[in-house]
């Protein structure tokens, strides 16, 4: 029997078909970003921004605008703007990982614990900073970081059974110790005489991008970069996990290992984002979802497109957020869920092939 | 010279309750040794511990003179192919991409596959005879097609032993004779030692070099399969609504065959 070759249409498949869709995301979350720096109470034309950022890249070009408005770009709207998609990316990358991870359509960033972790710390740091008065935001944002790590650790190790960490038990002991937390932070909320304090507490809930600047970006980009890099390297991986953990293992993954390492690499980087912004919910769900529907669940293309649509997202989101019911700002988080939702769903309907 | 598998003195239980227990046996390199025996009499729990996915209690196993757990994953993926039973894949992969994750222990950084693997993986898949279903997805298959994929990926990772627990269940009795044909001539011609769980005695007569006969987490009887499978044995294993005959188109190896048994009942243990 002569062996034939491998055929051409199985040599690069996908390559090929899939290369151009990330140059175009990546063109898209380029285009997004500029309208998000555009739109706003100063609104200024998104050729100008485009010029503006040329120009302080070091392009020719006569400045023909007001000098406030690259104020307004380069302190308020830029950072805003970069901080979303840092958070965008982060979440969708970290809800495909979290997905992959555990098997499971419905596994999210938050799953075992970063939210309610970063919520309760949060919260008590409000509750504190008005009690004794010491830092500001930022002391807030340290707590949620911090909360939303010892959560995900104490996930963890209560899940550990004899050297192994069973999916299921992982699970379930999120639930339990994300109820723990969620009825922890209500109660100090309850607690709360200060009217004024519980808005604070409750629109962190919710999610804001209203205190951004460039020392969020800083810190976040630190452990999203490393997050990512991590996370990259076991595109494939993640693909091999697709199978039972004992088929898995039988194709050399050291399967706890894995799970071990990118554990502490999705709970660094979503705790660094849910830090900054507060609880975005839906993002880090359905976009994983979405690129899947579209064009199938490889990792190595998976990762990337829901990075990239993912910062597009919530871009958008936020730029929705600021600009519809100017002055006042909406919560992010009901925007991603109000306009999101009904999107997935109309895709999920079109679409005949299987989901999960 | 390192044999593929060597088994010794092996136990083994769930929480107490023993499920193997002295198990020692050898396989040699291009020998097809097959393990049959009745339901829950422990031949799945062997062949996982073969393949390092559970630890002895006592007594060890040896894949290549070294516990499994003593290889590095990878390199033990490079020795060693398992298909286990009823093997789940998502049915969201192709046939093409499930068969190459075969290849993921030659997989450099990132996992991009080379010239290499996409011809191992092709090859294989021509092998068991679903090469032409390269680009379907695998919930679109039928059971013994999805079955022969997990072989298909067994057979990419070119392993020089082979662990394979009942991978032909689901098929046809063409389909049948052709894997374990297959099988049978890989292990002569690459010297591929086969450890393979067979429900069907019959099968196991055909295709097995040696059987291992396992009852209640015992090994009772080892060696040619007309030594193994004798009238009086399996009469008392498996009750009496089965009459055992020497083929005589096969050097009398024996086939095994139902017959009504006016007093049957379930045996409990």
């Amino acid at each position: 029997m002569g062996s034939s070759t491998v055929p051409q249409a199985l040599r690069f498949p996908s390559a090929r078909r899939r290369t151009p869709f990330l140059i175009a995301a990546a063109a898209g979350l380029l285009l997004v970003g500029t309208l998000g720096m555009a739109w706003g109470a100063v609104s200024i034309p998104p050729f100008t921004v485009a010029r503006i950022i040329g120009a302080n890249l070091g392009g020719s070009g006569v400045a023909d605008w007001p000098a406030a408005w690259e104020t307004i770009l380069f302190q308020i709207r830029l950072p805003r703007v970069i901080l979303g998609g840092l958070v965008g990316l982060t979440l969708a990358v970290a809800g495909a990982v979290y997905q992959a991870l555990f098997r499971n359509p419905l596994a999210e960033p938050y799953l075992i614990g970063v939210s309610s972790g970063a919520s309760f710390g949060a919260t008590l740091a409000i509750v504190l900073v008005w009690r004794f008065g010491v830092g500001g935001w930022n002391g807030v944002s340290l707590a949620a970081f911090v909360g939303a790590l010892l959560a995900t650790a104490a996930v963890y190790g209560l899940a550990r059974v004899g050297g192994r960490t069973p999916i299921t038990t992982l699970i379930l002991a999120g639930v339990a110790l994300n109820a723990i937390l969620s009825a922890a932070t209500v109660f100090l909320m309850y607690m709360m005489r200060d009217a004024f304090q519980a808005m604070h507490v409750l629109g962190w809930l919710m999610g804001s991008l209203a205190l951004a600047d460039w020392e969020k970006v800083r810190v976040v980009f630190l452990y999203v970069l490393g997050g990512l890099v991590v996370i990259g390297g076991y595109a494939h991986t993640l693909n091999v996990l697709q199978l039972d953990e004992e088929q898995a293992q039988s194709l050399g993954v050291a399967v706890e290992r894995t799970k071990g390492i990118l554990i502490v690499a999705v709970s660094l980087a979503t705790a660094a984002a849910v830090s900054v912004s507060g609880v975005v919910g839906f993002v880090g769900l359905i976009v994983p979802h979405i690129v899947r529907l579209l064009w199938g669940p490889d990792h190595r293309f998976l990762l990337p497109m829901s990075g990239l649509i993912g910062a597009a997202t919530l871009i958008l989101a936020d730029s929705a957020a600021r600009t519809v019911f100017a002055p006042r700002e909406l919560p992010l988080g009901v925007v991603t869920a109000v306009v999101g939702a009904p999107f997935f769903l109309y895709l999920l309907r079109r679409q005949k092939r299987e989901v999960f | 010279m390192t044999l593929p598998l060597e088994v010794e003195n092996l136990t083994f239980g769930y929480n107490g309750r023993p499920v193997l227990q002295g198990v020692s046996f050898r396989l040699m390199p291009g020998e097809v040794l097959g393990l049959i025996g009745p339901n829950g009499a422990g031949k799945s729990t062997l062949i996982r511990l073969a393949a390092g996915l559970l630890r002895p209690l006592e007594g060890m196993v040896r894949l290549f003179g070294r516990a499994p757990q003593d290889w590095p994953p990878r390199a033990l993926a490079r020795q060693a192919a398992l298909v286990p039973q009823g093997a789940y894949i998502p049915p969201t992969f192709t046939v093409w991409e499930s068969a190459l994750l075969g290849r993921t222990p030659y997989l450099g950084f990132l996992g991009v596959p080379r010239e290499r693997d996409r011809q191992a993986t092709w090859r294989a898949l021509e092998r068991v005879g679903i090469a032409h279903l390269a680009d379907r997805f695998i919930g679109q298959l039928s059971g013994g097609e999805r079955q022969r994929v997990v072989l298909a990926r067994a057979l990419a990772q070119e392993p020089r032993c082979l662990l394979l627990d009942e991978p032909t269940t689901h098929l046809d009795i063409h389909h049948q004779v052709a894997i374990l044909s297959l099988i049978r001539r890989m292990a002569l011609e690459d010297g591929i030692g086969v450890l393979i769980v067979l429900h069907d005695l019959n099968l196991a007569s055909t295709f097995a070099d040696r059987l291992a006969l396992l009852v209640d987490g015992r090994l009772i009887a080892l060696g040619d399969p007309r030594d193994v499978l004798r009238s009086d044995r399996l009469l008392a294993i498996y009750g009496s609504g089965i009459t055992v005959f020497p083929r005589p188109d096969d050097g009398g190896r024996p086939v095994v065959l139902p017959r009504y048994w006016d007093e049957a009942v379930c045996l409990t243990e």
